[in-house]
Formats: C-alpha cells, structure tokens, sequence
C-alpha cells in the first residue's frame, strides 16, 4: 500500500551538505503494524515527513495504492487517506478542541461523538472538548489530542511520529492500549516512530534506521530479540558506531 | 427600511427585524425606530445630536439596542449618546454601526458613548462596525468611548470590527473607583488600504479596581494598524492589557502597550506580539485535508473568534 523507492535527502550545512536519508526502499503492506526505531538522529522522522509530504525527497520515488504520490501536496495526500501526529503539536489561539476534531473528521460531528475519540486517548472529554487548543494544555494533553485527530479520521494509512514523547509514564499504559486497540478495529495500515519497547513488542514488522539508512527490517521476532541487547543479540551500540 | 438598510442592521445588531425589549435604530442620520420598557427609558437630547438612556437601579436581564446604519454616501455625522446605569442592574447594551457606501464621497459617523455605570451594577457592551457598498468613497468610523465605573460595579466591553471599514480611530477611556472591574475585548481585522488606531487610557483609581484589556487583531493586504494602551495604576489594583497580533501580506502593525504606576500595591503587566501564522499551523491543517487558503482561513477564524 505504501512504497518508498530510493529515497534520499540532504540538507545544507554550514560545514557543507549533510546527508539525511540515503537511499531508503521501504514497502508497507496492507493492515500492516510497522515500527520504525533508531538512534536519535538517523532520519526516522524525516522519513516520516516525506510520507506526509512536509519534506520532499531529493531522489526517489513514493507510492501509494501504486499511485505515485511524490510530488502531490499535503492536503493531497491526506485526502487520498493518509494521517499524521506530529512529534510536537502544534498550539492554535482560538481553536477549539472539538473545532480541530471535527476539522478532521471532515465532518459536522456532535460533541457526544468528538467526546469518544477525546475518551479514547484517555482524556476526559467533557473537561477538554470547549478548551483551546492553546499554551494552557500541557505537553501530553497536546499529544493526546493530536493522536485524537488522527483516530477521528480514520484513514488507509496513519503514521505517528514518537507519540510516546512528552507523555507521562503513567498515561503512557493507556497509549498503549490506544494503539492495541487501533491494530485490532483499524482497517488499514499504522507505522509509527518510536523507542519505546512497549510498542515494538506490538508490531508486526519492526524497522531500523540508523546514519540515513535501513540497518534492519523483518518481523518483531526477528528484530526486537537484536535490539533489545539481549545475552545472545549484538549490541545496540553497533547502531551508534555508524553514526560516529 | 430598504434591503441594503436591513442588511446592515443584520450584521451590526444580528437583528432581523424589531428587537425585543428598549431600542433606538438610527437610519441616515435620523431615528427610524424606538421602544422603552418600564426600567429603561431613552430620550433624545436637547440638542437633537443624541440620545440619553436610562436605567433604572435594580433593572435586571434587560437589554438595550442601539445600532446606527449609513447608507446615503457623503453623509457625516456626530453622534452623542450617554447611558446611565441604575445602581445594582444587570443590563447588556447592543450597539454597532454600520456603513453602506455606493456612492464617491466620504461617509462617516462619529460616536461619543458616555457610560455611567452604578454601584454594584453590571453591563456588557456590545459594538460591532461594518461597512460595505462599492463606491469608491471611503467608510469612516470614529468611535470613542468614556467609561466612568462606580463602586464594584462590573463591565464588560466586546467590541468587534471584521469587515469593510475603511479609517477607523478608537479611543476607550475609563475611570475604575473601588471593586470595580473592566474587561475589554477588542477583535479587529484590516484589509485593503485600511487603516486602524485603537487607543485605551484606563485610570485604576480605586482601592481593588482591575482591568482586563485583552486585543486580538489581523493585518492583511497594505492595511496599517496601530495600538495603544496605557494602564494607570492609582491604588492597590491590578491591571493586564494583552495585545496579539497576526501579521499577513505587506500590512503594518504598531503595538504600544504601556503602564503607569503611582501608587505601590499596583500589579500591572502588559504584553504584546506580533507575528505570521506559525508555518507548523498550516501544515498541521494540512494533514486534516485543508487547503492551504482554508487553513489560513481556520487559523484566522478562530484567532477573531
């Protein structure tokens, strides 16, 4: 459902030109749970960027339902169905929550109904949905109602780029469960950013980047023994050697 | 009432015909309409160039409107209204003005309100401004606005201006005596060649007096705002004035906050900004399935809301 094809990208450097994804060919099958992990640094949210198309890619090429969609916009590609969670919400004066859900759902949804994604992220609906979405919501509320908005558009393809930061240990149980819950109803595709074991222990493919490009990919079984520097996997320090 | 007439009082009042409760419409500079109630009189005053309205003390969940409509291009008027209200009251006074231009030559209106609010009354003020028509003259709109605010009494001013007027010099002054509390809401959106100056002076005389001066505007096309404010704290009193600011196209925008203390117990802070529409906003719209233009749209929206 999503192909990446060659993808590279650089930015310009004071000390010259840095090189942040290199080469990257990656295939996301249908109904698929992916987790993409790595050093801080590697180019796991860039990637992720490009699949939204908040950065384009220098080379390659980008499918979606064998559509090329490498030079199609933002909007355009979330209206062919695919979702995105910033790392860092964005705040918005004046905005209501239940502005932005029902922005999302494309729809003129109830506040009943808003309420449920809100309930979802594990936040109590009926304090949040007339609340701005402003500087008086902290970090984590932020981040839940961003995650909030993707469920409530419920597209082919989400994609969230480390949900688990900026939440506290104990609302991130409940992330948890969001996003167990989301592999079993959802009818489509999830790849996710993220470090955190929690996660990778529910993902059917686990993905690792490193320096730009793809040092690992295969299924959890294959993957997570290796990098959770178990007795009998290498270290994860390998991961960090290439980088230096 | 003419259509154009009609529309105008829609968008200033939200009226669509004859307001329930006390009402003094003013149409092309003469009185196209007027109701009183048993608490709330209105009067024309002796010099024709306004009305007085009173209120009497105790008056309660009562409402007054008071909206003037232009449509009749070259016309320039001033007008004073004063309103007095009764001590314990709890009132909401509408007014607006809006301006109908089709023709080439300056039309303007001037509007002097004096408010007399009483010892532990409340009031919300509303005042809306809006112009429209296609003639080439200019919609002028110069509204000042005196506030004197008795003993604990409470006030309430939202004051709105989105569309369509062309020049427009604000002036809000208020004297606070003790307990009494102002909050001010000033949304204001420029486009074109508009230019727009809005000015408080606001005296916290009072022992425990606040005020709450909170503007939200958007500069966009060549338009030009400027805004000032100047709190005094004269006693024990806190005061906060707020002006935010989007910033578009090639507009210009001047933010003045300032504030005064005389007295040592007063608690005074200003703050200002200025700036574009943050671009993580946009692309945020964005991956909701907006275009560029209706995020902007969005963003805009509910910054004025």
């Amino acid at each position: 459902m999503l192909e990446l094809q060659n993808i590279s990208f650089g930015v310009l450097e004071s000390q010259g030109k840095k090189e942040i994804l290199k080469d990257i060919s990656l295939t996301v099958g249908e109904n698929k749970f992916v987790v993409i992990t790595g050093p801080n640094g590697g180019g796991k949210s860039t990637l992720a960027k490009m699949i939204m198309g908040i950065e384009k890619p220098r080379s390659g090429k980008i499918l979606f339902d064998g559509q090329d969609i490498t030079e199609k916009t933002i909007t355009e590609r979330a209206n062919l169905g695919i979702s995105f969670a910033l790392q860092q919400p964005v705040r918005f004066k004046g905005v209501h929550v239940l502005d932005l859900i029902r922005l999302a759902a494309r729809k003129d949804l109830s506040a009943a109904d808003a309420c449920k994604y809100l309930s979802e992220v594990g936040l109590c609906a009926k304090d949040y949905i007339n609340r701005e979405v402003n500087g008086s919501l902290s970090g984590g509320e932020l981040k839940r109602i961003e995650i909030a908005t993707v469920l409530a558009r419920g597209t082919k393809l989400s994609v969230f780029d480390e949900p688990e930061a900026g939440i506290d240990l104990w609302s991130f149980q409940n992330l948890i469960q969001v996003f167990e819950k989301m592999r079993e109803t959802t009818n489509g595709s999830i790849v996710i950013i993220s470090h955190q074991e929690r996660i990778l222990e529910i993902a059917d493919e686990i993905v690792v980047i490193s320096d730009g490009s793809i040092l690992k990919h295969g299924t959890r079984d294959e993957i997570l023994p290796e990098i959770l520097g178990t007795a009998s996997a290498p270290s994860g320090c390998q991961f960090y050697r290439r980088e230096a | 009432m003419d259509k154009i007439l009609q529309t105008l009082l829609e968008k200033v009042a939200d009226l669509h015909g004859v307001p329930e409760g006390a009402y003094n419409i003013r149409a092309n500079g003469q009185m196209a309409g007027r109701n009183t109630t048993a608490n709330i009189d209105i009067v024309t005053r002796e010099d024709g160039k306004g009305i007085d309205v009173h209120i009497k003390p105790g008056t309660k969940k009562e409402s007054v409107h008071i909206p003037v409509i232009l449509s009749q291009t070259g016309l320039n008027e001033t007008v004073c209204n004063d309103f007095f209200v009764g001590d314990d009251a709890d009132v909401t006074i509408i007014a607006g003005c809006g301006i109908h231009n089709g023709g080439d030559m300056e039309s303007r209106h001037d509007g002097i309100h004096r408010f007399f609010v009483g010892k532990n009354a409340k009031l919300k003020y509303v005042e809306k401004h809006y112009g429209d028509g296609d003639g080439k003259g200019e919609r002028v709109m110069n509204p000042r606005t005196e506030i004197t605010m008795d003993e604990g009494s409470y006030m309430e001013m939202e004051s709105v201006q989105i569309k369509g007027v062309d020049s427009t010099k604000r002036d809000t002054v208020a004297h606070l005596a003790a307990g009494a509390k102002l909050v001010v809401q000033e949304r204001l959106m420029t486009h074109g060649h508009q230019d727009a100056e809005s000015r408080f002076d606001v005296c916290l005389d009072g022992e425990n007096s606040s005020a709450n001066i909170i503007s939200r505007s958007v500069a966009r096309d060549q338009s030009h705002q400027s805004f000032y404010s100047n709190l005094q704290g004269n006693s024990l009193c806190a005061g906060h004035t707020e002006c935010d600011a989007i910033i578009m196209d090639e507009a210009k925008i001047s933010s003045l906050p300032e504030i005064t203390a005389n007295h040592p117990d007063a608690a005074l802070i200003h703050e200002a900004a200025i700036g574009k529409i943050a671009g993580d906003q946009i692309i945020k719209l964005m991956t909701l399935g907006l275009t560029e233009e209706e995020a902007e749209a969005q963003i805009v929206n509910g910054f004025l809301k």
